[in-house]
């Protein structure tokens, strides 16, 4: 079974930001509200400093879940976590909680009032019927259901963001690290996910 | 008294435990649809059929090496 994760390539994001523009342009995502965004890491560092696309990672052991008080989240059967905007009471706990800080409260449009969190959906939907005008409204397009992956991920110019099946892009990732023979770290995927993805194998790979 | 205490001490210990999040978690229907199951009123990605979860499967998986440009140059 599929089981979603995000890698971002720091080598190769060069902060162009297509990432949190398709993700804008697709969800129609409010003003104020950015569900991805390109963070810089190690600023003025000089030959350290990296830049980092970063969204909600849709956690192994999500903490948002955990400390929600509405239990309003809820995991896909593909590893996706999502919630329900019908439940939250945006009481802003899971933005306390999440290591990214992905989740958004937006101040106006739909949901502004009410003051319901926001975030990446992996590009699933929520709990509407898929494709549906209430499912776009309150939780924006739901490409996986069209068989696509987030547009953030495809969209993105040098493939530094990596979005899909686990194992696919972890192996894609593997598979540029031995060919450079650097950077195999990869910003979040521990705190999210637990180990890193095949780092034995890679490291073992660039010994030889 | 003890019994009570025994009582009282289960009821306000109930609320710690973990809660099950999955889709269907215990007692849970939270209403959303499977991806596999397309969308209405959408254009899917040709090579596969709505409803059928192995297909979609394979789908994502080839579009994932979409991202892998190593497929698409002489190595």
């Amino acid at each position: 079974m599929a089981r979603m994760k995000f890698i971002c390539d720091t080598e190769r994001c060069i902060e162009c930001n297509s990432c949190a523009t398709a993700c804008k342009n697709e969800h129609e995502v409010p003003w104020g509200v950015n569900r991805r965004r390109v963070v810089t890491i190690n600023d003025g560092v000089i030959g350290q400093e990296k830049s980092v696309s970063v969204a909600c990672m849709h956690c192994s052991d999500a903490p948002c879940m955990a400390v929600c008080p509405v239990d309003c989240f809820y995991r896909t059967d593909e590893g996706v976590v999502l919630h329900n905007k019908d439940a939250c009471i945006g009481c802003g706990y899971c933005s306390y909680a999440c290591p990214f800080g992905a989740p958004q409260f937006p101040s106006n449009g739909t949901f502004g009032l009410r003051g319901k969190m926001d975030k990446c959906t992996f590009c699933a939907g929520g709990p509407e019927e898929n494709g549906s005008p209430e499912e776009f409204e309150k939780y924006g397009r739901n490409r996986l259901s069209e068989g696509k992956l987030p547009a953030c991920a495809e969209m993105c110019s040098t493939k530094a963001l990596l979005g899909g099946d686990g194992d696919v892009v972890a192996d894609i990732f593997r598979t540029r690290v031995i060919t450079r023979g650097k950077g195999s770290e990869v910003w979040g995927w521990g705190t999210a996910y637990g180990n890193k993805p095949q780092q034995d194998s890679v490291n073992q790979e660039m010994a030889k | 008294m003890m019994r009570a205490a025994v009582v009282m001490a289960a009821l306000l210990l109930a609320a710690c435990g973990e809660v099950d999040q999955a889709k269907q978690g215990a007692g849970v229907e939270r209403g959303d649809q499977a991806a596999y199951t397309g969308a209405h009123g959408t254009i899917p990605a040709k090579g596969w059929q709505a409803g059928n979860r192995g297909a979609w499967e394979k789908q994502i998986r080839s579009r994932g090496q979409l991202q892998n440009e190593y497929n698409r140059i002489a190595r």
